[in-house]
């Protein structure tokens, strides 16, 4: 990854990222293995309504300045696809 | 007999002088040094200034201040009734406007509560145009009794994970307690390391923690230099890191000063420009 001067970071660079990740889950309270259980926990929830792409939901905390947001994102099925 | 430039700038309920808490959370980031520079540019600006040791037990702001000599009373002396609070302000003899109050040493964080801080600050608002309050590290019963009399809290950080990490978890903790928003002063950075890649840049440290800045201080031996004679670093003009703490003295009193550059040739500075501009 480069800056914004085309030079290459280094360990900051490495320093930013492990930073983002934990500050979300510090700020949040929510720690990193809970993710699994919830992305579980909702596909079954919502496969109970309607039929979900399970292999392509991706669950994430994003960061708007100071908060946080719990981001889904859940393709469904085709209704082709559905069966029956 | 105060050489009160104005109060409009406080936005304290209770009127009178304004109180400023230092915090950081983590230890060794700069807390006291910082107490104790900005005490002394505000002084130095022509402000009354008083500055709080709230690090009970582990009293340190009267060596770094050079006024460790002097100590008759302190803090919990004030809060228990054995001095009148005019006995326990220690007035610096370089900035006559400047004083001190100075930590217990023999006692702990418990001989004194929020509620203890907010009454002494409140008698001390009368008296000066702005407090500092220097934080213990820390989340518990110090960090508190340092932020209960906060009109504005100041958090220092270094650009370094441990450092920012902490620096983040008080921000929350300071906006829980209605006190925010914290702003922020970048201590010890490294210009160098910054260009190499090897340190934080201020725009990413601003980035993560999404607060204001009103410092960036750049590493600088002086800083120890002064601390050994006891002597603030604001008073050296020649050093960088003086002018930084100078001008973090200047933005707290609702001045706009530039931020001064760390090196010749960087472009970060001039992007954090922008940053600032849409930050506030």
């Amino acid at each position: 990854m480069m800056d914004f001067l085309g030079r290459k970071r280094k360990s900051a660079n490495k320093a930013k990222e492990r930073l983002k990740l934990v500050l979300i889950h510090d700020r949040t309270d929510l720690p990193p293995g809970m993710m699994e259980d919830l992305r579980d926990e909702l596909i079954e929830v919502i496969s109970r309504h309607i039929a979900v792409d399970r292999d392509q939901v991706r669950i994430q905390v994003t960061q708007d300045g100071r908060d946080q947001h719990l981001v889904a994102e859940i393709p469904l099925k085709p209704a082709k696809a559905r069966g029956r | 007999m105060s050489a009160r430039r104005t109060s409009s700038n406080s936005s304290n309920p209770a009127g009178g002088g304004k109180v400023i808490t230092i915090t950081s959370g983590k230890g060794g980031v700069g807390k006291t040094t910082a107490t104790a520079n900005i005490g002394a540019a505000l002084a130095a600006e022509g402000y009354k200034v008083c500055c709080i040791d709230g690090d009970i037990g582990l009293r340190n702001l009267d060596v770094v201040m050079g006024l460790e000599n002097r100590i008759v009373y302190d803090l919990v002396d004030v809060i228990e009734g054995r001095c009148k609070l005019r006995q326990a302000m220690i007035r610096d003899k370089r900035l006559p406007e400047l004083y001190l109050i100075p930590a217990a040493q023999t006692r702990d964080k418990s001989a004194i509560s929020p509620s203890d801080m907010v009454r002494l600050c409140d008698e001390l608002r009368a008296e000066v145009d702005y407090i500092i309050v220097d934080s213990p590290a820390g989340i518990e019963r110090g960090f508190r009794n340092a932020i209960a009399p906060a009109d504005e809290v100041v958090i220092i950080t270094n650009p370094e994970v441990s450092a920012v990490r902490d620096a983040d978890r008080i921000i929350g903790l300071v906006e829980a307690e209605q006190k925010g928003p914290a702003k922020l002063v970048l201590n010890r950075l490294n210009a160098s390391m910054v260009k190499r890649g090897d340190m934080l840049a201020p725009e990413d440290v601003l980035e993560l923690l999404a607060i204001q800045l009103i410092g960036l201080v750049p590493e600088d031996e002086n800083v120890i230099v002064s601390s050994n004679s006891g002597s603030p670093i604001v008073l050296d003009e020649k050093s960088r890191a003086g002018q930084a703490f100078r001008n973090v003295a200047k933005r707290l009193t609702g001045q706009e000063v530039p931020f001064i550059s760390m090196d010749a040739d960087d472009g970060f500075l001039s992007r954090l420009g922008k940053m600032m501009g849409r930050g506030g």
